[in-house]
């Protein structure tokens, strides 16, 4: 029961919907100034203050960014991010997944160690340990190459945490059966702990996938080829040097665009990226 | 936590193992071994030969007075961006979660700024007070207030600060959200029996309920500014006015990459490697905590 004296009425009920209204147009704010900007012609931003309604421009601006861009037609630079974002979230998915299985449903000498190994993984994010791990993937010879933007980012034991938390919850009677049946380990993988594991799958490909999206830092040091540029680091790469003026509409447009998949995916998925979230965090 | 029922074997799951451990050997254990030796040299100038140095370059750093304010910088910049999106976060929760119905769909329309990556958020905030053609620091302008955050140090850091709370606040919004309505609706009533106001509820009742979300949020909100801002400040500031935004990560990154002091930036990355070591500690003791619940 929802309802009760707690709750108030009239006035009270008005002021918490103008309260909320108003917080969710202050958090909108930029991003509709960035649609704006999109929309009109490069005078009318330089000229200040610019427009707050939209322009004519949409089509000439957007089209101007996904064909030329800047320094790599944006089109390109959207599929570089494709690419990383679900190459992150499916190989994370799969060798968290076969290791989790391993861990969970399997004695073997090492057991442990192999654990902990990988748990201490938790523990240490990319950013600190960046000038050895470019040093790997540049003797590697990966920079500028998918397996170098996704490698060294699925090096991470979240997901592999998260699958063994959930196989301990499934019943034992369910491995029993099978090995009664005679059925090999890796049948009932596929058969019966796979298609239990579906909804969590699919909450940890929204996260991974968002998180893949919106790197920057990595891509920025061994993307040096602009075809190569993923399109959330490519959009500083898109500002002039020193003193010329920045082509704002293009920028803005770009910054649209590299906002649009991962948006997408939280709104039209909501539920599992709740989901998601709170487990990633347990 | 074991399990009862076990398959036989210790081939197969060597081999279910042997993808993530290959990956994990090769891009994670061996660069942060790298990043602990490599603090222990100096490396010539010319890149051919290093000359093993032990903690000479901890002893450098921890004396330099760049690295001494950059850590100031980091705890003045995480401090601010936790308490401005936990703050609005929660402001917002309350008001929501005050709604008999509707609260799902303010939800929706909080969430997904989530989405936005920092360094588009930190183009966003740029374009908006950019010096020349922002819109609002135009107004400002009017305003009789003259912004510049390419110069003045304090703008700069309240801009960082602003951006990367910006898209934090859906994240906060949604856990204090859940937070407050796991609360039991009786036992707010009837403190409202008693006479108890809003204000008087929600000191005594509701913020002691919600202590357990709070401090959860209040660790992985350190986490993220720590680690996670470093688009912000490298689109909007790129560390300065002087060092003015520097924050640890971005210090890493400067003298590692654009200053190539391997050694110094190594020895910078194992400090780190403790701090979030430390942290990490800090959030697990709260797990096991949050577990007896």
């Amino acid at each position: 029961m929802r309802d009760g004296m707690v709750e108030n009425r009239g006035a009270g009920h008005w002021f918490t919907h103008i309260g909320l209204t108003i917080g969710v147009l202050v958090i909108f704010f930029p991003i509709w100034l960035a649609f704006v900007a999109s929309t009109v012609s490069q005078p009318e931003i330089v000229s200040p203050p610019m427009p707050l309604l939209p322009g004519d421009q949409f089509f000439e601006n957007y089209r101007k960014a996904l064909v030329s861009g800047v320094n790599a037609p944006v089109a390109l630079m959207l599929a570089n991010s494709l690419v990383m974002a679900v190459g992150i979230a499916v190989g994370k998915i799969v060798i968290s997944l076969l290791s989790a299985f391993a861990i969970v449903y399997f004695r073997f000498p090492g057991r442990r160690l192999f654990f902990w190994l990988i748990f201490l993984t938790l523990m240490l994010p990319v950013e600190v340990r960046i000038v050895p791990t470019y040093e790997v993937v540049a003797s590697f010879g990966m920079l500028n190459s998918y397996s170098g933007l996704i490698f060294p980012l699925i090096a991470s034991a979240t997901a592999t945490f998260l699958f063994r938390q959930f196989f301990m919850t499934v019943p034992d009677e369910l491995a029993e059966a099978a090995r009664v049946d005679g059925a090999r380990p890796m049948r009932f993988f596929w058969d019966i702990l796979l298609p239990m594991s579906r909804t969590n799958i699919a909450a940890l490909f929204v996260i991974l996938f968002i998180y893949g999206w919106n790197q920057y830092l990595w891509p920025l040091l061994i993307t040096t080829d602009p075809s190569m540029n993923t399109i959330v680091m490519g959009i500083k790469q898109m500002f002039p040097s020193g003193d010329d003026v920045a082509d704002w509409p293009v920028i803005m447009a770009t910054s649209i665009l590299a906002m649009l998949p991962p948006v997408i995916v939280v709104v039209s998925m909501q539920k599992l990226f709740i989901r998601g979230l709170v487990d990633s965090e347990k | 936590m074991e399990k009862r029922v076990t398959f036989k074997g210790w081939l197969l799951p060597m081999l279910l193992l042997l993808p993530q451990v290959i990956i994990t050997a090769v891009f994670f254990f061996y660069p942060a071994g790298q990043a602990v030796w490599q603090s222990l040299f100096i490396p010539d100038p010319f890149g051919l030969s290093s000359r093993f140095v032990g903690l000479g370059n901890f002893e450098y750093l921890l004396g330099d007075p760049y690295y001494r304010a950059s850590f100031v910088t980091t705890a003045v910049f995480s401090g601010l961006v936790t308490l401005v999106s936990m703050g609005v976060a929660l402001y917002l929760a309350v008001l929501a979660d005050r709604l008999i119905k509707g609260s799902g769909t303010y939800r929706a329309l909080l969430i997904w700024p989530y989405a936005v990556a920092p360094a588009v958020a930190g183009v966003l905030w740029m374009f908006m007070f950019n010096t020349r053609v922002g819109v609002v620091a135009w107004y400002l302008g009017l305003l009789g207030y003259d912004w510049n955050h390419v110069l003045n140090e304090g703008e700069a850091m309240g801009l960082v600060v602003v951006a990367s709370a910006w898209g934090r606040i859906s994240y906060n919004f949604l856990f204090f959200l859940a937070g407050l309505q796991a609360i039991p609706r009786s036992v707010i009533e009837a403190a409202a029996i008693d006479g108890a106001r809003f204000w008087t509820r929600f000191r005594t009742i509701v913020w002691p309920l919600l202590s357990p979300t709070t401090f959860f949020l209040l660790v992985v909100n350190v986490v993220y500014a720590f680690f996670e801002t470093f688009g912000v400040i490298h689109t909007i500031t790129s560390g300065g006015p002087q060092q003015a935004t520097t924050i640890l990560v971005y210090k890493v990154f400067k003298d590692g990459f654009v200053g190539q002091d391997l050694g110094g930036s190594a020895a910078q990355s194992v400090i780190l490697l403790v701090l979030v070591g430390l942290l990490t500690v800090v959030q697990f003791k709260f797990i096991e905590r949050r577990v007896h619940y």
